[in-house]
């Protein structure tokens, strides 16, 4: 389910004094089984690109291909289309509003129209993946949970409409290091396992540099860079001007190279600069 | 020197009295003083915003007692001077904001204290100036980015001259370059305007900037010292699932297999140098060092760290600039 | 989704109109609706319309921008026009099956139809130009005589400004969530009265939910501020009726009181 962005523009408010470019001549391809990083700050566009891609706002100007069928054509019926394309907002735990987690899963798979045992098997389904017990919160109200767990049934809400592309806004922002680190090993598995195609969304250097593997960076509203997560992050300097800047460990094996020594810059993760400086220090002798 | 806050066997449940009491926070005991930098960190649900919301009267102790500057916040008597001596800024830059207008929102604090019109119009172009928020007064907050929201929040407090601020994870729902912004506001309103600063924060960068790391745990502090003696702990803080700052963990792990490394790094140019070798410079130097270090790593994303040792605190709170802000 | 709202939304500008006292622009507006439901002329409406639309010019206001306001008014327009078209009698304008349009309908629909028009027009110019802030003090002070006789003049003003607050960031809030419930299928468009009311339920629970969130969080930092009612508190902004404001009051009065008297 490949999603192709061609010459996209968007404009809010257009015609008002309120008026306000978004977005300028995007272009982007996400093909399948990626996982996909769009980093940016706030107000780079990032989070009004992805809501192009299940046809929640209409482009001003472009085009939205999923699958190769122009979305906004006439016989295109948009409800297909959020469904192929599952989008979990920031926060989405703030959309949670049936009285049982079983209930507010389900009403995705409701709205499609299935039959009773279907929806309640993807229910399951979807409560497992997140790493929920089903049986011991299906019949809790959703609002009596934690935080995680209450972010984890609105994932759940959107994974039941069993999606092929998983587009996530900044799905860790708010958590503790613990929740946080959980749902980033669940959004692996997901991708793994499930070969589900992922898009993350996010500010988080750290996080993205774990989990993409290419990365798509914005800037007022437009893409100023796209490729794998190496090669963006060895451009040091634009990601300082965008206001993102580089994991603390990149920047280190950047300042061990300004120093002089023979050192890989396009180390992401601690585990690979323990790699990479063991390699350096035993060569000096000073690890055995 | 007179305490500024002071906790004693602090206790505090909620709930319906039986069964269904929980204890949030379980016997703490501990004092900051005037001008220092503290920084809680812990889970949710460790107790540290039930903590900061005692530190202004907003809870009261179930057992125990909290006293700002001697007085205890138990006797409502105490209230508004404690509060007004006491700041506090929230998580939510929205939840905050009372006014339509930037200014009008900074003046709200001291409206409800009552002071004369000409003298609240004084302290709102300070306040604002102390957060580098002037030239948007007359803006309306909702079109704000959420760093500016929270430096209009940060103004807020400060119009009312408290003596210490409490910030309950103030940066998280910003973005990397929002939380910079609060960072360098926090940290300037407590080395040049001498104000003392509790932060309670997720993010362990933000923690190493501070004087002191107080570690929650189940209602109760597990941890409680200089960052590079909190940072230090790496098995302490992996077991409660805390991060570390990266390259501190590098250093960690390095040494693990041999290498040795100071095990307190904190920033990117210690390590560097650490690596280098920088025998002849002596650890003493270190913390100079990386104040010219400091404009770059500052603008590493997430784990930027800021060495800082307890040693430079005397002269990080000259009051001489207290006059031209907040500090009355 | 919500951007075609004009009422409640704020221009700010420098101009004259913008830097009248609050008090006496609500003074105006009270004027004005006063005049058009004195005025019974065609030529008085006129005249109340340049008056409104002198206005405009002078706060600098897009006059596309502000009749586009009256755009949600339409299928009110209409059905009043239709009302009065067809239910008053005398002279015979056209018959339609067993309904009747007559002159005088014609004439009282379009004189309705204005009034509204216009009353929606004046109020949109006094929010447009008048900041929500300096409109809720204005109320204030000019209700604070009745405090005395028990009114909360305070309270409701401080009420107003956390609803004008609020507005704004509740509005992006629907708008999230309504997208975040499309996104799982969700449809507030389609079906009959009763399918679409049950279609708000995903909707209002969360803004609900929220609201009382914010509420919560509010109250709790608006007490961190020392926030304890209306008393002892002083504002930062003092209003000051100076010339220009007498000058305004005046002369607009006497000139839309000439016209409901002569008109």
């Amino acid at each position: 389910m490949p999603i192709k962005v061609e010459s996209l523009c968007y404009t809010y408010n257009p015609g008002t004094p309120f008026a306000r470019t978004a977005l300028e001549d995007i272009n982007l391809e996400i093909n399948d089984g990626e996982f996909v990083g769009i980093i940016g700050e706030t107000g780079s566009g990032k989070s009004t690109l992805i809501q192009h891609f299940n046809g929640l706002l209409r482009p001003t100007r472009g085009r939205v291909l999923v699958d190769g069928v122009d979305i906004w054509q006439k016989d295109v019926r948009l409800k297909d289309i959020r469904q192929k394309v599952g989008l979990v907002f920031q926060y989405p735990e703030h959309q949670l509003f049936e009285e049982t987690v079983f209930a507010d899963v389900a009403f995705g798979p409701r709205n499609m129209g299935l039959d009773e045992d279907e929806i309640g098997m993807r229910v399951r389904r979807a409560l497992e993946m997140v790493g929920l017990d089903f049986e011991a919160v299906k019949a809790r109200s959703p609002f009596e949970l934690s935080g995680g767990e209450m972010r984890r049934v609105a994932i759940a809400g959107v994974l039941a409409m069993e999606p092929s592309v998983l587009v996530l806004d900044e799905p860790v922002s708010g958590l503790d290091p613990r929740g946080r680190d959980e749902l980033l090993e669940e959004l692996t598995r997901l991708h793994r396992k499930f070969e589900y195609t992922v898009v993350l969304v996010s500010h988080s250097m750290e996080d993205v540099a774990r989990l993409a593997k290419r990365l798509v960076v914005m800037h007022r509203g437009r893409v100023v860079a796209d490729g794998p997560v190496r090669e963006v992050f060895r451009m040091t300097d634009l990601l300082r001007e965008t206001g993102l800047g580089v994991p603390q460990v990149t920047e280190l094996m950047h300042e061990l190279a300004r120093r002089g020594k023979d050192v890989r810059t396009d180390i992401l993760t601690v585990e690979e600069a323990k790699v990479e400086l063991l390699r350096l220090l035993r060569g000096e002798g000073r690890v055995r | 020197m007179e305490e500024m806050i002071r906790a004693e066997n602090l206790v505090y449940e909620y709930g319906p009295v039986g069964d269904g009491r929980h204890a949030a926070l379980r016997g703490i005991s501990l004092a900051i003083m005037p001008g220092e930098f503290v920084a809680i960190i812990g889970h949710n649900g460790s107790g540290k915003s039930t903590l900061a919301k005692h530190f202004n009267a907003l809870l009261v102790p179930t057992s125990g007692t909290v006293k700002v500057k001697g007085m205890k916040t138990s006797d409502p008597r105490n209230l508004w001077k404690i509060r007004q001596t006491v700041g506090m800024v929230f998580q939510n830059p929205d939840n905050q904001i009372v006014a339509t207008t930037v200014e009008e929102d900074v003046a709200f604090g001291p409206e409800n204290l009552g002071v004369p019109p000409a003298e609240i119009r004084r302290r709102v172009r300070e306040a604002l100036e102390c957060v580098d928020m002037v030239e948007y007064m007359r803006h309306a907050p909702h079109l704000l980015s959420g760093g500016q929201k929270q430096r209009v929040a940060i103004a807020g407090v400060v119009a009312m001259r408290p003596e210490c601020i409490v910030l309950d994870e103030p940066t998280a729902m910003l973005d990397p370059s929002g939380r910079r912004e609060v960072m360098r506001t926090i940290t300037r309103l407590n080395r040049e305007e001498g104000i003392t600063v509790v932060l309670i924060t997720h993010f362990m960068n933000e923690a190493v900037q501070a004087d002191r790391v107080i570690v929650m745990e189940g209602g109760r502090i597990v941890l409680d010292g200089s960052p590079r003696k909190v940072f230090g702990q790496v098995d302490t803080l992996r077991a409660l699932h805390l991060d570390v700052p990266q390259v501190t963990e590098l250093a960690y792990e390095l040494n693990r297999e041999g290498a040795e490394l100071p095990p307190d790094i904190l920033t990117v140019e210690e390590f560097a140098d650490a690596i280098i070798g920088v025998s002849d410079r002596g650890v003493n130097d270190r913390s100079h060092k990386t104040e010219e270090g400091r404009a770059r790593t500052a603008d590493a994303c997430g784990t930027t760290a800021r060495g800082r040792g307890r040693s430079g605190q005397a002269d990080c709170h000259g009051r001489a600039a207290a006059a031209s802000c907040g500090g009355g | 989704m919500f951007g075609n709202i004009t009422i409640g939304q704020y221009i700010p500008g420098d101009s004259l109109v913008h830097r009248l006292d609050p008090r006496v622009k609500i003074f105006i507006t009270l004027v004005v609706i006063t005049v058009l439901f004195l005025v019974h002329t065609m030529a008085g409406y006129g005249l109340v319309l340049l008056f409104i639309l002198g206005a405009m010019l002078l706060a600098h206001l897009p006059v596309k921008f502000v009749l586009r306001g009256v755009r949600p008014l339409l299928f009110i327009l209409v059905l009043t026009f239709g009302l009065h078209l067809f239910m008053n009698e005398g002279r015979v304008l056209f018959r339609l099956g067993p309904l009747v349009a007559t002159y005088e309908g014609a004439f009282r629909g379009f004189a309705m139809s204005m009034r509204l028009v216009l009353l929606v027009l004046a109020t949109s110019i006094l929010t447009l130009s008048t900041s929500p802030i300096e409109l809720t003090d204005g109320i204030e002070n000019i209700l604070s005589p009745t405090r005395a006789l028990g009114v909360p003049a305070h309270e409701l003003a401080m009420m107003m400004t956390i609803a004008l607050r609020f507005i704004p960031t509740l509005l992006e809030e629907t708008d999230k969530i309504m997208k975040a419930q499309m996104a799982r299928g969700a449809d507030f468009q389609t079906g009959n009265v009763l399918q679409k009311a049950k279609s708000l339920v995903p909707l209002l629970v969360p803004l609900f939910v929220s609201a009382f969130r914010r509420a919560d969080e509010l109250a709790m930092a608006m007490e961190a501020r020392c926030y304890r009612g209306g008393q002892g508190r002083t504002r930062m902004k003092q209003l000051h009726v100076g010339a220009k404001d007498v000058l305004a009051a005046i002369g607009s009065t006497a000139a839309l009181i000439a016209v409901a008297v002569y008109l």
